[in-house]
């Protein structure tokens, strides 16, 4: 993993980064590389409210900003961007308008990696809309000018299609500040950080899935 | 959230009859049911700050705690959801139904407000 001048993380919701890319982001902090995580919706129309309940459709946007403030603070993320848009909806908006926003960012910003999802691979279609949005704004660029891509696919047919993952990071060390991370996300995780506790052989390979390497796809855009 | 009391609930939604309300109306299954499982059919819905006026509203059912609340409108039209299982009124007075499956997922919501949801 080689130093960055600024990576760009852009997800739709806020656990996104959780799972697959918060040691990615911690290990990228811990070097001294400005890190910027834009979340695009607050997650709102999840369906995990707790059992008993202990929230509700109208509360889980204030709950789930909460939880990825705190997920940023524990990665040390000193700019994180949350856009407001409404969960589902992204795909919705008008057509360039993501793509606009995303092009901003990285106008200001100007990022040498963004790290986001891989168009067709990543099920959801916010997913989908985020990672579309961010290929159309890195194509408008000159060749020379373009951040590197670093994507997350998980669709059941991406190893049937995209091979390997070519990117794999080692977040050895860095196992207790991930669980802390996807702990943060207490609406969302709770059933998973249980399983990772635990020490069933479910529990040996759910800890061997999220907690020695972060794998990614490199994505060439012409 | 409690589970829905019947005679609390069908007090609340005569409180909100012949009033000018907004309604939150959502049914899911998931985004990701059918990539966990492809047998299963994606299908759901939501309605959000629709402003609507409701000459009737009641609750029935019960069994396993599982009730339906239908909405007559005074265009003669109607707002049905099935499945809903507990119910709050929040901080910001809005009347909060929502229905929860066996994996304690939210299924449905049926949502009344005389103020706007949040955007
Ligand atoms: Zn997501």
């Amino acid at each position: 993993m080689e130093k960055e001048r600024q990576v760009l993380v852009i997800f739709p919701h806020p656990d996104d980064e959780a799972f697959g890319v918060s040691g990615t982001m911690s290990r990228y902090v811990d070097m001294g590389v400005p890190v910027t995580y834009a979340c695009l919706t607050f997650g709102d129309m999840g369906r995990n409210l707790g059992y008993p309940p202990f929230a509700t459709r109208e509360s889980l946007h204030e709950i789930r900003k909460k939880e990825v403030q705190e997920s940023a603070r524990l990665i040390g993320l000193d700019d994180l961007r949350l856009l407001g848009y409404r969960d589902k909806t992204l795909e919705f908006e008008a057509p360039g308008h993501l793509k606009g926003i995303v092009k901003d960012m990285i106008d200001e910003l100007n990022p040498s990696r963004i790290i986001t999802f891989y168009p067709g691979y990543s099920v959801h279609p916010d997913h989908e809309a985020t990672a579309e949005a961010v290929i159309a704004a890195v194509k408008e660029m000159a060749p020379a000018e373009r951040p590197a891509l670093q994507l997350v696919a998980f669709s059941n047919d991406t190893y049937k299609d995209l091979g390997e993952p070519d990117i794999s990071v080692d977040i050895s060390g860095y196992e207790d500040r991930k669980e802390k991370i996807m702990a943060a996300h207490e609406s969302q995780t709770g059933p998973l950080l249980k399983t990772l506790a635990g020490n069933t052989a479910e529990s040996e390979a759910a800890r061997q899935m999220w907690m020695k390497n972060e794998v990614f796809y490199s994505y060439d855009i012409d | 959230m409690e589970k829905i009391n019947r005679d609390k609930v069908q007090q609340l939604l005569d409180s909100y009859q012949n009033k000018k309300v907004f309604v939150h109306v959502e049914v899911t299954g998931g985004m990701y049911a059918s990539h966990f499982d492809d047998k299963v059919f994606n299908a759901g819905m939501f309605l959000r700050n629709v402003q609507v006026t409701f000459v009737q509203g009641g609750i029935r059912g019960g069994e396993n705690g599982e009730y339906r609340v239908g909405l007559k409108l005074d265009n003669d039209g109607w707002i049905y959801v099935l499945g809903l299982t507990h119910y709050e009124v929040n901080d910001d007075n809005e009347f909060i139904m929502h229905g929860f499956n066996y994996d304690g997922k939210l299924a449905s919501a049926l949502e009344i407000s005389t103020q706007e949801f949040l955007k």
